[in-house]
């Protein structure tokens, strides 16, 4: 009993730096990864495991005339050379994306991007394997590349795709939501119509840890072992089974801590496969982990979307309507990540906070020659485009009728008292209160002040520029009977175990890639059930161990797997009242709660404690009829609707005429993600995706040239913020709980990256002001902004 | 060829091929994984150690280069299972997400506070420059390094801190 | 990760003994000395020395000293003691300029000047720099010391004068009264290379007017200093106008080429922009230096 007379008899009464449920709480993991002692991908060594290495191909177009693996194979410490014919017999050489296409795993009659998997060598260490890839002869043909996705549909253009049966173009899908003629309608009777083209180039979520796995194959019971950079261990499974026709009981897929994901991690890669191929192959553990330009170049990018808005509004500012045409440039296969319904995400909420007459959008996907992807990168499946589409255009709408742009938006919002709100695109938005987000981000930033300041910096001829975003997020799908990926519904599991000591397990069908869900799923459990967070263990990545669910992307964690531990929470709090009941001989209905202890109504004396509960529950006390002897429940979770998250940014930039060198001063970021489970970790995930804005808006592009190359295949191009890029964020918050999430939270792991690059273009183009500018497209470089000033901006596509 | 080196305090030799990395013979000759690598390039700073106490980029530095020198990795950190201070500051201030740069930032973090004890947050900022973080937005690591700052004589015994 | 292909490898133990090393081994044998220039090459595989002789313990390379009317640097001298020799600062501050924007501090850490000049690498800060200073390199071979201009030592990108079993030892720079200079650079982001970048030297007369300007410009293909600046700006008073037409000058003399840095329009501006702004900083703190 000692172990239980260590906490108080009411354990709510946790303290600032020890709460009970929900407050400022260092993580529980930080111990480990303090020390050096975190366990990624590479530091898995198994024995008798061997290296892989992947042969890639150094063109964008052409086809395979001839593989010669002879003079690799001969190469000491070399075991095995695959190449695209061997899986083609094993039924290996195409794999399905979760687009209903499919995606060469080796090439094996045409290279369609560069970096494309060509061979795959198995040898015993990684410096042998990387030397055999010079080995391996390779003949191509080298054909046209189709690298501008504008010139994709012209009719001489080269067909990408000729392996899929009766294809004579490089057209992916035409998708469209909300109402063309009433849109139609309202812009022919608008006062005003402002039309522009955004473009959201290709950019690449590039995690400090690129991706790899581990394949132990054990040919003896056909169990399969699969360790993986993976963010949806669960999904991958299945997704295995049906691929690699291993049954799924006999797959196991462990995700270990993972070096950052941001939805690069979803995807299941050629180099996953191949080193299950190679493991069955050599009958041995095999290892594969990307060099960062295999990561830059192959794994999933995101964006590429042209988007044409327009916006049609009244003489005084009251916005009526919004319409766009985009043009999707998916790569060479479509294989974005993202539920069936939907092949543009949700970019349809492209209506944002504003309340709107009518709204229609049209999405056009096409194939290039570019390697496949398009949802990741923290983009909350493509609101991140639907957020800087509307956020550029309603700026651009007040330029046009020279109205202030946090006037503009304050006018045309979406009322408090209109929740939940349906807008024109199908969305019902939970809950907010926008006008009262933005009004504290204009207080923190002294917007009027700001204002002034700029004034007197144009009269002497400095580049200051103010800019403002105001985003609503959709996350945390979703209700499965809207959303699936590849037929699996999108829900979460939870499991949560009560140990007869009053010590908790909680395993969770998501995987945490940094956010902390060791720290904020055992708040959530703590909350509900009064047990400090410390003596809640969190146990995630490993399908062997966790329940069934679709796994962490889309901001998803919290809402979807946050409601699935909150109510598995509840249900043993039910439970623990009927054994209570039993404890005290009373009856449930007499008993009340309070943070962690069931007592008896009038009477706060006589009561249990939930660490009292669970030992009367293993114990000898006599249970009532149909209740099991523990104190354990199950839940899956499938949310009613999504959640819809949002915040007032403000960016300050100064512009140095004389070069076009953008500098961040100050951001202010106001989010409201609904109930905040640990504010410090919150706080982080907002200032990590700040970072990616600034990233995206000032340096961070992947080009091609006309050739096919990737002009962004490292580190040297592929541009990332240092610490002297960024400002010391300045952040607030407003909480406005989701009515309909177990919690009332509303997720916040995407909101800044979808949020912050709109409010830095808007703030260029506004230092820009004086020399005429009224757009300019990203990354805003010294070279774009200074071509901009000069009148001869160019799209970056 | 045989190299030989001070690798956190302790006197190591190993036979090597003369074009190993010092990373993978940290990583892999050592088994020391919590130095890790996150490009080709020397740019992203995942792979700092301390050499002769001075940051370095273990991923462009062979392993026979640090032949009879003292290198220090994160594992060697903490000593006789008290945190070094860098290390409770990154915990308080929330200084890390996925974990992966941590331990270069720490490294780097050190050798700054070493060679001054009171930096502000411009010289924070220009002494981890080198290293990228993708998750924190950086203001969390400047905040943690302060930390380190003030509390120079903030020991935490392993113990303590796990919870254990 | 990427891996370098086999090679041997040595450390010299003198200069003398690594020129022996240079000789025994041949072409395929290179000095390693920071390898932030050499190993990621080698990664790529873009380089294949079959050779590797490392030279960091020849510690006789590595000083920094004033020398009556010189400046002496040791080739083995790392970007950091650079960056933070307040002689360096007082008497040459675009080399502090320059080192402030090389690479990062890590890098800086263990990249050396030598091995950056060798490199010879366009967008070399510290190539153009020492084309400004007008520095000498101090070179060794089997048969002795040679002394070599910067026009002579530069040959072309990625090309010196050195012969294969010689060694740069040692960077001169004359210390002149009167005289200061600068260094700006534009980058896409810290660490990156230059998009563009430039420096200035310049030399007051005793009544204030230029006596020797010299202006070299980095990553936007001119090799050692814009020709006519120094005759155009010699026995003027520093002006804005003057600035502006050696920004003139600059932009014309240059011929950069378009890349993901920028286009050819904006590097000839930039040419034109960093060439005022290094001469109008140059010129004030030489004036500082008069006063002083």
């Amino acid at each position: 009993m000692t172990l239980i007379e260590e906490h108080p008899a009411n354990p709510a009464a946790g303290d600032e730096d020890r709460p009970i449920g929900y407050g400022r709480l260092q993580r529980k993991e930080d111990p480990r990864f303090v020390r050096g002692k975190g366990h990624y991908i590479d530091d898995i060594v198994l024995p008798g495991m061997l290296h892989g290495a992947i042969l890639r191909a150094p063109v964008a177009h052409a086809r395979l005339v001839s593989i010669d693996t002879t003079e690799a194979l001969a190469r000491p410490k070399v075991l095995a050379v695959i190449t695209g014919k061997d899986l083609e017999g094993l039924n290996l050489a195409w794999a399905p994306t979760l687009s209903a296409d499919v995606q060469a795993v080796l090439v094996t009659d045409k290279v369609r991007f560069q970096g494309q998997e060509v061979a795959f060598v198995v040898a015993e260490d990684r410096y042998a394997a990387r030397d055999a890839l010079e080995l391996i002869d390779v003949q191509y043909e080298v054909l046209p590349p189709v690298m501008n996705a504008r010139k994709a549909l012209d009719p001489d253009a080269p067909v990408i795709r000729d392996d899929i049966e009766g294809r004579t173009d490089n057209h992916i899908f035409d998708w469209s939501a909300g109402d063309e003629a009433e849109a139609a309608a309202v812009f022919a009777a608008a006062d005003v119509v402002v039309s522009q083209e955004v473009v959201y180039p290709r950019v690449h979520p590039a995690p400090m840890e690129t991706c790899g796995a581990v394949a132990d194959f054990d040919p003896i019971d056909g169990k399969l072992t699969l360790y993986e950079t993976t963010q949806a261990p669960h999904a991958h499974r299945t997704l295995f089974a049906m691929v690699a026709g291993i049954p799924e009981h006999k797959i196991r897929v462990v995700s270990p801590d993972i070096g950052g994901g941001f939805g690069n991690k979803v995807g299941i890669y050629p180099g996953y496969i191949l080193a299950v191929v190679g493991s069955i192959v050599t009958g041995k553990p095999v290892k594969w982990v990307e060099d960062r330009s295999e990561n830059l170049m192959s794994t999933s990018f995101a964006r590429d979307y042209i988007m044409q808005g327009e916006i049609a509004a009244t003489k005084d500012g009251t916005i009526l309507g919004l319409r766009t045409q985009v043009l999707a440039d998916h790569g060479a296969f479509n294989a974005t990540a993202q539920p069936t319904k939907y092949p543009a995400g949700f970019f349809h909420i492209f209506t944002g906070s504003y309340d709107l007459k009518a709204a229609y959008c049209k999405v056009t996907g096409v194939y290039t020659n570019k390697a496949p992807g398009g949802v990741a990168y923290a983009c909350s499946f493509r609101v991140t485009e639907a957020v800087y589409l509307v956020e550029r255009m309603v700026d651009a709408l007040a330029r046009k009728l020279e109205m202030d742009p946090a006037e503009l938006r304050l006018k045309n919002f979406i009322k408090p008292e209109q929740f939940p709100y349906a807008n024109k695109t199908g969305w019902e938005y939970d809950s907010g209160d926008y006008e009262k987000t933005m009004r504290l981000s204009m207080e923190i930033a002294g917007y009027d002040e700001l204002r002034r300041e700029q004034k007197e910096k144009r009269a002497r001829g400095e580049l200051m520029g103010i800019g403002i975003s105001f985003f609503t997020e959709t996350v945390g799908a979703g209700p499965r009977k809207h959303m699936d990926i590849v037929g699996l519904g999108m829900a979460d599991g939870a499991e949560l175990r009560v140990h007869p000591t009053g010590k908790a397990v909680v395993r969770i069908s998501v995987q945490s890639q940094g956010q902390g869900h060791e720290t904020t799923f055992a708040q959530i459990v703590s909350e509900e059930l009064g047990i400090p967070p410390e003596d809640i263990d969190v146990v995630h990545g490993d399908t062997d161990q966790t329940p069934f669910g679709l796994g962490t992307y889309g901001s998803r964690s919290t809402p979807v797997s946050g409601g699935a531990v909150a109510l598995v929470a509840r249900k043993v709090r039910e439970k623990a009242k009927l054994i209570a009941a039993a404890m005290l001989e009373t009856r449930p209905e007499d008993l009340e709660w309070e943070k962690g202890r069931w007592f008896v109504k009038g009477d706060p004396s006589v009561g249990k404690t939930i660490a009292e509960i669970a030992l009367g529950a293993h114990g000898t006390v006599a249970l009532p009829d149909g209740v099991d002897g523990n104190l354990d429940a199950e839940v899956t979770y499938d949310p009613p609707n999504l959640t819809f998250p949002y915040g007032a940014y403000i960016c300050v930039v100064d512009v140095d005429p004389g070069t076009g060198h953008v500098k961040v001063r100050r951001f202010i970021a106001v989010d409201d993600c609904g109930t905040r489970i640990n504010p410090m970790i919150i706080e982080g995930q907002v200032h990590g995706g700040l970072t990616d804005g600034v990233g995206m808006a000032l340096m961070e592009i992947i080009e091609f040239d006309e050739d096919g190359n990737n002009l962004g295949g490292s580190f040297m191009d592929y541009l990332i913020p240092t610490a002297m890029e960024v400002p010391t964020w300045e952040t607030g918050f407003t909480v406005t709980p989701s009515p309909h999430h177990p919690i009332g939270a509303k997720g916040i792991g995407e909101s800044a990256t979808v949020g912050s690059p709109p409010a830095i273009v808007n703030a260029v183009i506004d230092a820009l002001a004086p020399y005429g500018v009224t757009s300019i497209d990203m990354p805003c470089t010294p070279a774009r902004v200074w071509a901009a000033m000069q009148g001869h901006a160019t799209p970056p596509i | 060829m045989q190299v030989s080196m001070t690798m956190n305090g302790e006197e190591i030799t190993r036979e090597i091929e003369p074009r190993v990395l010092l990373v993978h013979f940290i990583r892999e000759n050592l088994g020391l994984t919590g130095t890790h690598w996150g490009c080709d390039t020397s740019n992203c700073g995942t792979c700092v150690v301390l050499m002769d106490g001075q940051p370095v980029k273990s991923c462009t530095v062979l392993a026979a280069m640090a032949d009879g020198h003292d290198v220090r990795t994160v594992e060697g950190l903490a000593t006789a299972g008290v945190l070094d201070p860098i290390q409770q500051g990154f915990m308080e201030e929330h200084g890390l997400q996925c974990g992966f740069c941590t331990p270069g930032m720490m490294l780097t973090a050190r050798a700054l506070l070493d060679a001054n004890p009171h930096p502000n947050d411009t010289e924070i900022r220009e002494a981890i420059s080198g290293q990228i973080c993708r998750c924190t937005g950086y203001a969390t690591i400047v905040r943690s390094v302060l930390w380190a700052a003030e509390h120079p004589a903030e020991l935490v015994t392993i113990d303590e801190e796990v919870g254990a | 990760m990427q891996i370098p292909a086999p090679f041997d490898y040595a450390r010299a133990t003198g200069v003398d003994d690594a020129i022996a090393l240079l000789d025994r081994h041949g072409p395929e044998s290179r000095i390693i000395a920071g390898g932030h220039s050499l190993l990621p090459m080698m990664k790529l595989r873009l380089a294949r020395p079959e050779w590797l002789i490392d030279i960091n313990d020849l510690y006789e390379l590595d000083f920094l000293l004033v020398d009556k009317d010189k400046l002496r640097i040791g080739a083995l001298t790392r970007h950091t003691a650079l960056l933070e020799s307040d002689d360096i600062a007082r008497l040459f501050p675009i080399i502090t300029d320059a080192e402030h924007v090389i690479a990062d501090p890590v890098v800086r850490n263990r990249g050396t000047i030598g091995g950056s000049l060798c490199q010879a690498d366009p967008a070399e800060d510290l190539s153009t720099v020492c084309d400004v200073l007008g520095a000498v390199a101090v070179v060794r071979g089997p048969n002795g010391d040679r002394m070599l201009t910067m026009s002579e030592f530069h040959r072309g990108p990625y090309e010196t004068a050195l012969a294969q079993n010689e060694i740069l030892c040692e960077l001169q720079f004359a210390i002149r009264p009167r005289t200061s200079s600068a260094y700006e650079k534009v980058e896409r982001r810290v660490g990156d290379w230059a998009v563009a970048a430039a420096g200035a030297s310049v030399t007051l007369a005793a009544d204030g007017t230029i006596e020797e300007a010299a202006v070299g410009l980095t990553a936007i293909g001119l090799d050692g200093t814009v020709p006519d600046i120094d005759s155009t700006t010699r026995g003027q008073k520093p002006s804005e106008e003057l600035f502006a037409e050696a920004g003139r000058l600059a932009s014309l003399a240059c011929d950069p080429v378009a890349d993901q840095r920028g286009p050819i329009d904006y590097k000839r501006h930039l040419a034109d922009e960093l060439t005022r702004r290094v001469l109008r900083r140059a010129s004030e703190r030489a004036a500082q230096t008069q006063e002083g």
